[in-house]
């Protein structure tokens, strides 16, 4: 359902943009960081709030990797897959985070605490590996310091 | 040396704030732009300084600007292209989080120049520091009235907008990122009629890099002809290089256009790390060909890097070394370009997922030596010409640069059934 709140957000973005449709990025945008994923359901009141058809918006949503349509959990992990980190060890990352968190890429884990995402170049490439846990950047990673930022989320940091 | 574009910045420190860039000068270019120059003047200083494009194809930024016909219609639209999402590209977040008022003092004088009114920033999601300090310097600038109405009492009008995208590759193409603000799906279409002429809104639009404008505000204070000697060949200005792979010193450094392979990464990056020897190079990035050691010797220009037989690109490149495997790096980058095909042409939708299949075989032992004359071919139909954007294309030049260099490396993938890299 969108809140008030939300409908009032969309209407300051829809003041700024020519049409309504353009203001449909940002829309998934704010109306994701409410409720965190985009359900069918809600996929279908924003379109119909920009006057687009659901197919039009599910075209558009689909399209970016961070526009969630599947649930996930309360933080994401963003772990940078590409060629940079690729060379500097993402993978042994990748392998640590699989056995530690018990999640694939993609998956959550089982008390809704983290959601494994792959993601492309972070543009932090002299500092690889480099991962996002939602809009916070950590770079130069290893197993260790991985393990020290995810016990900072467990301990509440949000 | 001077180093206009990054002078100022404290790496890792806070953003300039109006006040601070003022200080250094900020902002005088545009008054005196505003003040004493016609849009004429200042497109004839901007064409004499040699300006050219530093998002990847280097048009030169004069020509590009002087392309919006006389007596076009308007609104016209000025974007700046903040999306760098090419694997091994880090140089706009550096220049957007450390002196975002240089970027857009630089957007306003290109907008003046073209008469646009209306103009876009159009950036990336995962770049949150810049996306604050850019906000933060917009509304800095609104407070200041460098924008809004009647800017200095000018008469000159430019509204000002923060887009931020919601993550995906093929934004950053001209026509595909013009489709994305208008809420529809991101799919390129051909250039004709020209964004110059018809773009965002079907009104003439001009689409810089964050880099490309920011240089802007030098050429105005000190001259094309200063500019045109900062570099070391006959296009002029700084260049943000970027340096990354197993590098002693991985990092960006402002130098002349035009400075050699092997100073950026033998001087600047410290050469290789311990034990490991350079074998091949990326130079501006993913959607560039592998130069070998035979180039290190190679001004990283336009025109001398496209003669060694690649491009500059962005300038951020990305080293091979010899104990991590070509095969695998291409894969990683093929298997991105694939992810990231819009997917209107069919080559590009179906030729990367293929490319990078196959390169995922040989990684796995189970390539087969027809697999190379299937790659050979792939580089081939998805080379230049035969798709909408440049997406494919660019894609096709380190798989056929490695084709050519590393051959060897992908023959014995397939004679010993294994990476022998791992
Ligand atoms: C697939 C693709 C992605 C691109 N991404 C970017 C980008 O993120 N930033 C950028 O400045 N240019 C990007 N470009 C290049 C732009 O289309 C365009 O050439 C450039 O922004 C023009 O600005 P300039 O003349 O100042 O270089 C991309 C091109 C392609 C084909
Ligand atoms: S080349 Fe690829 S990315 Fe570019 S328009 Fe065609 S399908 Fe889309």
């Amino acid at each position: 359902m969108l809140t008030d709140l939300m409908k009032r957000e969309l209407l300051a973005e829809i003041d700024r943009t020519e049409t309504r449709q353009a203001a449909c990025i940002e829309a998934l945008q704010i109306v994701q960081r409410h409720l965190g994923w985009i359900s069918n359901e809600t996929l279908r009141e924003i379109a119909d709030f920009l006057n687009m058809t659901p197919d039009e918006l599910e075209g558009v949503a689909t399209f970016y990797n961070h526009i969630h349509r599947k649930p996930v959990g309360r933080h994401v992990i963003l772990v940078c897959d590409s060629v940079v980190c690729w060379i500097e060890g993402v993978e042994e990352i990748l392998e640590h985070i699989r056995a530690t968190l018990h999640i694939e890429p993609g998956e959550t884990t089982s008390d809704g605490l983290f959601t494994l995402l792959p993601v492309q170049c972070l543009g932090a490439c002299d500092n690889a590996p480099a991962l996002m846990i939602d809009e916070e950047l950590f770079t130069n990673l290893t197993p260790a310091r991985f393990d020290e930022i995810v016990a900072a989320y467990r301990d509440g940091k949000s | 040396m001077e180093r206009p574009l990054t002078q100022h910045i404290q790496p890792g420190g806070e953003p300039l704030s109006l006040a601070e860039y003022e200080k250094k000068g900020g902002y005088q270019a545009l008054r005196r732009v505003l003040g004493s120059m016609t849009p004429r003047q200042v497109l004839d200083v901007v064409s004499k300084a040699n300006l050219r494009g530093r998002g990847g194809a280097g048009f030169p930024t004069g020509t590009k600007w002087e392309s919006v016909p006389e007596g076009a219609p308007k609104p016209r639209y000025f974007i700046v292209d903040a999306d760098e999402m090419e694997p091994g590209a880090f140089k706009d977040r550096y220049l957007m989080e450390g002196n975002p008022h240089q970027l857009i003092e630089g957007l306003i004088i290109g907008a003046y120049t073209v008469e646009a009114e209306a103009a876009v920033v159009f950036i990336r999601w995962e770049y949150t520091r810049a996306r604050k300090s850019l906000r933060k310097a917009i509304e800095e600038a609104y407070e200041r009235k460098y924008l809004g109405g009647n800017i200095l009492a000018s008469g000159f009008n430019l509204e000002v907008q923060l887009h931020v995208s919601a993550g995906r590759y093929i934004c950053g193409e001209g026509t595909a990122l013009v489709k994305s603000l208008a809420g529809d799906r991101a799919l390129p279409h051909a250039k004709v009629p020209r964004q110059t002429q018809a773009g965002l809104w079907g009104k003439p639009t001009i689409l810089n890099n964050a880099e490309t404008l920011c240089n802007v505000p030098h050429i105005i204070s000190n001259g094309p002809e200063w500019f045109r000697t900062l570099s070391r060949c006959n296009d002029g200005g700084t260049k943000i290089y970027g340096a990354s792979g197993k590098l002693k010193r991985p990092g960006l450094w402002e130098l002349p256009l035009g400075t050699s392979l092997r100073e950026i990464l033998e001087e600047c990056a410290g050469g290789m790390r311990e034990g490991l020897r350079f074998r091949g190079v990326l130079p501006g990035g993913a959607s560039t060909d592998f130069l070998v050691e035979e180039h290190l010797d190679v001004a990283m220009d336009y025109d001398s890097v496209q003669k060694a037989g690649s491009r500059l690109g962005t300038g951020t490149m990305i080293v091979l070394d010899d104990r991590t495997c070509p095969v695998g790096m291409v894969h990683n980058l093929e298997h991105f370009f694939a992810h990231e095909s819009c997917g209107w042409c069919t080559p590009c939708r179906e030729g990367l997922p293929w490319a990078a299949a196959i390169l995922k075989a040989l990684e796995q032992g189970q390539g087969r030596a027809e697999d190379l004359d299937t790659l050979g071919q792939l580089t081939g139909r998805l080379g230049p010409g035969r798709t909408f954007c440049a997406l494919a294309p660019g894609a096709m030049a380190p798989l056929k640069s490695a084709l050519k260099f590393f051959r060897a490396d992908f023959e014995l993938h397939v004679a010993e059934k294994r990476c022998p890299w791992r």
